[in-house]
C-alpha cells in the first residue's frame, strides 16, 4: 500500500477494505521510520492527525464520502494552516502560529483530507535546492546525498518516499516542478488566478501558485479539481475562469492529432546529455501515440533568468517588509532602540539566500534603479508572454525538460547562487507568463529522476492532462520507487 | 521686490466607509485599542487586500465635484517604509495612475472668484496610531485605522496667501461635507492638510519649498504658513539658503521646527501592488455616481443670488452647510413674500442666538414654519420687527407658539388711530421747547418724537402710523 496513489486509496476506502485511520496509521508509521533519513516534514502531529481520519471516518459513515474522504496530504510550510506552527522554514517566525487556515487548505478540509503534516522547504521558498531551510536541507529518496530539488523538496521527498501519498507545493519559479522532476512525480502549477493565494506566504505575490505533487496525473487533477476555484478574498483569483471536468481529462491514451511545440531555447549546450536523451525519447514517444511534433521557438528565453531575479525578489523584498518584529515572529534581546529591533530582528531571522534577495529587490526598486531594472524587467515579461502566445498558433501544447540537470550533491551549489538560479532556467518563463505548466517523470539519468515538462496557453490545463495521462498510460516511469522506502517487497 | 508665497496643499481626507479599505473591519471611531482589526489589517502571513468599492465610488464622487478627469483604469502601487504602526511595512497607494487627475476649486478673493488647479486625488490606506505617553516605559500601537481608507487631494502650487490656502480648504471641506464622502471632522484627524510652501521675488521662478506636515486646524495652518514664509524671508533676505525640508508646526510654540532633510527623506521604492487588479470602471458606471451628485456649495451660492436676491455674503452665509440651506428654503416656502427678510432673520436673528447656545441649525428650537409665522406677523402688522425679536427670545425659550406668545404677553400692536394720537398728544405736551423748536425748521427732531411715542407705547404702537399721525399733528 505505501506507494499507492491517491486514486488507490480512495477505491479501497470506498470499497470498505480500509478506513481512514488505518491509511493515517500506515504513512504516520512510515514517517517515524524514514523521516529522519530525509527531514521531510518539519512538523507533524500524530494526534491531530489520527483525530482528522476518525472524524472523516465518522464523517463517510454519517454522509457518504467527499472528494478527498480519509486521503492524507501532506502540506507545504508555506501553507497557513490553524492548530500547529507556520513557519515558512524561517527563524523569522519563531513561535507563529497562523489563526486561519489558507483558503486552499480549506477547500481540502471541506472536501474530507487528512492533513498529515507541515514539509520542509527552502526558507521563504526561496531556493531551488531546499538547503536554505531554517530546519536544515532535505534528502533526495533517490540518493541522499542528492538534494531533492526546491523550494517545495519536502514534499516532493516525502511523496517520493510514500511518507504520504500527496502534497502540496507552490511554484514561484519551478518549486513544483523542478522538485517533481528531480523526485520523480507529477507536480503541476495552475494558471495564474486558478488557485486562490490566500493564506499562502507571499513571496513573488504575481508568480506564486499552490499546486499539488502526486505519483500520477490523475492523482493531480484530483487535488487541483478541490484547490482551484474564484476566492473572493484574493483579488488576483479569477472569477470566471475556464473550467472543464479534471478527471474526465486524465483519460486520454493518446496523442492523436496534438501538436506539441519543441522550442530549441530549452535544448541547449550546457545541460546533461542525459537529461536531453531522455526528453528527446519521450518525445519520440509522443509521436508513436500519435503527435506531431513541430520545432518552434521562444526567443526571449535567454533573459528569463534575469527577469525573474529582478521581479522576484522586488515583490519579495517588500512581501518580506511585514516581518518587523512588531507583531509575531522573532524578536532579538535587548533592543536598544526601534531600528536596532529591526535591523537586528531581522538579520538573526532571515537567513543569507533571503537577506541576498531582499537586498536584491531593494536595490532594483530604488529611485534611479527602478527604470533600469523593474520596468525592464516588466517588459521583458511582456516579450516572454507574447513568445508563448505567438508559439500557441503553431502548436497546442510545448514540451521540454523541467530542469537541465538532475539532482546535485547537497552542498554543491550552496556557495554559488548564479549556477544556482540556473536550475530554473526551463521552469522560470511559464511562471512569468502566468501559464500551466506540468512535469512529470520520463526517465532516468545517472540513476536519478529526469522531468519532462507540458506547457499550455492559460487556463487549458485540460490539454497537459490529457497529454500527460496519455504518455503515462504508455510509459512506465511512474511507477518507479526509490531503494531502501519499503517499496521492494 | 516684494515677497510672494507660493502654497500647494495635500489633504489627507478619510472616506466615511462602514468597513476598511481592503478588509471587513469595522471604522468606528474611538473604539478600544486594536478590537477593530483582523489578519489582513495587521499585516500577517499570506493575508491579501480586496478593495472596498464604496470608497472607490466616493472617491469618484468627490473627483467628479472638482471637475476633474476619472481615469477609467487606474493602479495602485506599495509604498514601502517600515514604521511599527505599518504593519504590512508598505502602505497600499496610487502613485502612477490615481483614480483622478486635473481638476479644480474656484474661491472667492478680494480681487473676485480665483481658480486654483487639482492636480489628483488618490486612494489609499491609513496606518495606524503609535502611542508614546503612557504609564509604562513602552510605545503602544493601535491598529484600529490601519487600513482606513483615505484620498489625498493634492493641489497645483496656485495659492498665493495663507488666506487663499485656507478659502480653498474650506471651499474643499464644504464640498467634501455636501457630497457626504467624509466626517471631515478635523479634531478626530478626518481632514488632514500637509502645506508645501515656499517664496520667492514676483514674477521669479519658484523657490525651495518645505512641507509643514500634518495639520489639522485652519488657525494652525494659516499660522503655519504665514510663520514659514517668514522664516524663509529672512533666512533669504540674510543671503542664506531655504533647505528643502519637512517640518511640523508646533500649535503651542508657534513655531515649526525641522522634522526631517531631503538627505534623510524616505526612497519610497513605489512599485506596482501584485495582489491589486487596476481599478477599472465604466463611463456608465461614472456617468451613474454623477447622477447621484447633490447640488454644491458654488451652484446653491449662485441659485440663492438669483432666485432670492440674496447679497452674496447672505448666501454664503446661509449655504455653509446643507441643512442651513434647506432650512432657508423651508423657511422661504413658507413665508415667500419676502426672501430677502427671511435671510436676514435666519441668518442676523436665528443663527445669532443659536450660536450663543452653542447649537447649529439642527438643533434649532423653532422650525422653519415657526420663523415664518413669526415673520407673517409682522407682515400683518400684528407686530413690529422690534417686538418680534422679543417673541422669538420667547420662542426659543418656551419653544411656544407666535400667537400664544403675542396674546399672552399682549404684544399685539396698537394701530388704532384714536390711542395713538393720545400717546403724541401726550409726547409733545410734554416736550413743549422741542415742538417750538421743530416747528422752527429743526426737522432731525422728528425722529426724536416717533422714538418718544414708541417708548411710551413700550414698543407696540404701528411705526407707519405713529409716522403718519405726526407729521399731520405737527403739521
Amino acid at each position: 500500500m505505501p506507494f499507492s496513489t491517491l486514486t488507490d486509496i480512495q477505491a479501497k476506502l470506498n470499497a470498505g477494505e480500509t478506513t481512514a485511520v488505518q491509511v493515517a496509521q500506515t504513512y504516520l508509521d512510515r514517517i517515524a521510520t524514514y523521516n529522519d533519513d530525509l527531514n521531510a516534514f518539519v512538523h507533524i502531529d500524530p494526534k491531530n492527525v489520527l483525530a482528522q481520519a476518525e472524524a472523516s471516518d465518522a464523517y463517510r459513515k454519517e454522509h457518504g464520502a467527499r472528494p478527498l474522504e480519509g486521503l492524507p496530504i501532506a502540506v507545504k510550510d508555506i501553507f497557513c494552516t490553524q492548530n500547529g506552527p507556520t513557519r515558512c522554514c524561517s527563524n523569522i517566525l519563531e513561535g507563529f502560529e497562523a489563526p486561519y487556515d489558507a483558503h486552499v487548505i480549506t477547500r481540502l478540509r471541506e472536501a474530507g483530507a487528512v492533513l498529515v503534516g507541515k514539509t520542509n522547504m527552502d526558507e521563504f521558498a526561496m531556493g531551488s535546492s531546499s538547503e536554505t531551510s531554517a530546519f536544515g536541507g532535505v534528502q533526495n529518496p533517490w540518493n541522499t546525498d542528492c538534494i531533492p530539488g526546491g523550494s517545495s523538496g519536502g514534499s516532493a521527498a516525502a511523496v517520493a518516499a510514500a511518507l504520504t501519498p500527496a502534497a502540496l507545493g507552490t511554484d514561484t519559479g519551478g518549486s513544483i516542478r523542478q522538485p517533481a522532476s528531480l523526485t520523480g512525480l507529477v507536480g503541476l502549477k495552475p494558471t495564474y488566478g486558478r488557485v486562490s493565494r490566500r493564506g499562502i506566504i507571499a513571496f513573488a505575490s504575481s508568480l506564486d501558485q499552490a499546486g499539488p505533487m502526486t505519483r500520477t496525473v490523475k492523482d493531480a487533477a484530483l487535488l487541483t479539481s478541490i484547490m482551484s476555484g474564484h476566492d473572493a478574498g484574493d483579488a488576483t483569483s479569477v472569477a470566471d475562469a475556464p473550467s472543464f471536468d479534471w478527471l474526465a481529462a486524465c483519460e486520454a491514451k493518446d496523442m492523436k492529432g496534438l501538436r506539441i511545440g519543441k522550442p530549441k531555447e530549452y535544448f541547449i549546450d550546457g545541460m546533461d546529455e542525459e537529461v536531453r536523451t531522455q526528453v528527446e525519447t519521450a518525445l519520440k514517444k509522443c509521436q508513436d501515440l500519435g503527435a506531431e511534433i513541430v520545432d518552434i521557438s521562444l526567443p526571449h528565453t535567454e533573459y528569463a533568468v534575469a527577469a525573474y531575479y529582478v521581479i522576484a525578489p522586488s515583490e519579495a523584498s517588500t512581501n518580506l517588509s511585514r516581518y518587523d518584529a512588531v507583531r509575531f515572529g522573532h524578536r532579538c534581546d535587548n533592543p536598544e532602540d526601534l531600528e536596532d529591533m529591526y535591523a537586528r530582528s531581522r538579520d538573526e531571522g532571515f537567513g543569507s539566500e533571503v537577506k541576498r534577495r531582499i537586498l536584491t529587490g531593494t536595490f532594483a526598486l530604488s529611485s534611479g534603479y527602478y527604470d533600469a531594472y523593474y520596468l525592464k524587467a516588466q517588459q521583458v515579461r511582456t516579450l516572454i508572454s507574447q513568445d508563448f502566445k505567438a508559439a500557441f498558433e503553431q502548436v497546442d501544447i510545448i514540451a521540454t525538460p523541467t530542469s537541465p540537470i538532475p539532482a546535485f550533491k547537497s552542498g554543491e551549489k550552496t556557495d554559488d547562487p548564479l549556477t544556482m538560479y540556473l536550475s530554473d532556467i526551463f521552469t522560470i518563463a511559464v511562471n512569468l507568463a502566468g501559464l500551466p505548466g506540468l512535469s512529470q517523470p520520463c526517465g532516468f539519468a545517472q540513476d536519478l529522476p529526469v522531468g519532462l515538462q507540458w506547457i499550455a496557453p492559460a487556463w487549458q490545463e485540460d490539454k497537459i492532462l490529457a497529454a500527460a495521462s496519455a504518455y503515462e498510460s504508455a510509459t512506465d516511469w511512474h511507477n518507479q520507487y526509490p531503494k531502501g522506502f519499503g517499496g521492494e517487497s | 521686490m516684494s515677497w510672494e508665497m507660493v502654497i500647494g496643499l495635500e489633504v489627507h481626507c478619510q472616506i466615511n466607509t462602514k468597513t476598511k479599505a481592503f478588509c471587513g473591519c469595522s471604522t468606528e471611531f474611538g473604539a478600544e485599542p486594536n478590537s477593530q482589526t483582523c489578519p489582513v489589517c495587521l499585516g500577517m502571513p499570506g493575508q491579501l487586500p480586496v478593495l472596498n468599492d464604496v470608497a472607490a465610488k466616493k472617491t469618484i464622487l468627490t473627483g467628479l465635484a472638482i471637475n476633474a478627469n476619472i481615469n477609467l483604469e487606474s493602479k495602485f502601487d506599495r509604498k514601502n517604509y517600515f514604521y511599527p504602526d505599518l504593519p504590512k511595512g508598505y502602505q497600499i497607494s496610487q502613485f502612477a495612475v490615481p483614480v483622478v487627475e486635473g481638476g479644480y476649486i474656484d474661491i472667492p478673493t478680494p480681487d473676485g472668484e480665483k481658480r486654483l488647479g487639482v492636480t489628483r486625488i488618490h486612494m489609499e490606506e491609513d496606518a495606524g496610531k503609535s502611542m508614546h505617553e503612557g504609564l509604562d516605559a513602552v510605545s503602544h500601537i493601535d491598529l484600529n485605522r490601519s487600513g482606513i481608507p483615505l484620498m489625498e487631494i493634492v493641489s497645483e502650487p496656485d495659492m498665493r496667501s495663507a488666506d487663499e490656502a485656507i478659502a480653498y480648504l474650506k471651499q474643499l471641506h464644504q464640498i467634501i461635507k455636501f457630497l457626504g464622502v467624509s466626517g471631515a471632522d478635523m479634531e478626530k484627524g478626518q481632514f488632514r492638510c500637509d502645506a508645501n510652501v515656499s517664496v520667492r521675488r514676483k514674477g521669479e521662478p519658484f523657490g525651495t519649498r518645505t512641507e509643514m506636515k500634518n495639520m489639522n486646524s485652519f488657525r494652525f495652518i494659516k499660522q503655519a504658513i504665514e510663520f514659514e514664509a517668514l522664516r524663509q524671508i529672512e533666512i533669504l533676505e540674510d543671503g542664506g539658503e531655504v533647505k528643502q525640508e519637512s517640518r511640523l508646526w508646533d500649535s503651542v510654540k508657534n513655531e515649526s521646527r525641522s522634522m526631517r532633510s531631503k538627505e534623510e527623506a524616505h526612497d519610497y521604492r513605489y512599485f506596482p501592488e501584485p495582489d491589486l487588479p487596476p481599478l477599472r470602471v465604466t463611463q456608465e458606471e461614472v456617468d451613474a455616481i454623477k447622477a447621484s451628485m447633490p447640488e454644491l456649495p458654488n451652484q446653491l451660492r449662485k441659485r440663492f443670488e438669483t432666485e432670492f436676491g440674496l447679497s452674496a455674503y447672505d448666501a454664503d452665509v446661509l449655504t455653509q452647510t446643507q441643512s442651513l440651506a434647506q432650512w432657508y428654503e423651508a423657511l422661504v416656502a413658507a413665508h415667500p413674500a419676502n426672501p430677502k427678510q427671511c435671510a436676514n432673520w435666519l441668518a442676523n436673528e436665528l443663527l445669532g442666538r443659536l450660536k450663543e447656545l452653542n447649537k447649529d441649525i439642527t438643533e434649532s428650537p423653532i422650525s422653519a414654519k415657526g420663523l415664518a409665522s413669526l415673520l407673517d406677523r409682522i407682515a400683518d402688522n400684528t407686530i413690529s420687527g422690534k417686538i418680534a425679536k422679543d417673541v422669538l427670545d420667547a420662542m426659543m425659550e418656551s419653544g411656544k407658539d407666535v400667537d400664544v406668545i403675542i396674546e399672552e404677553k399682549g404684544l399685539k400692536q396698537v394701530s388704532d388711530t384714536g390711542a395713538i394720537d393720545a400717546m403724541i398728544q401726550e409726547v409733545l405736551d410734554a416736550n413743549p421747547g422741542q415742538v417750538e423748536a421743530y416747528k422752527g425748521g429743526q426737522d432731525r427732531l422728528f425722529g426724536f418724537f416717533v422714538g418718544q411715542v414708541m417708548k411710551a407705547s413700550k414698543g407696540k404702537a404701528n411705526p407707519a402710523m405713529v409716522n403718519q399721525r405726526l407729521k399731520e399733528l405737527l403739521g
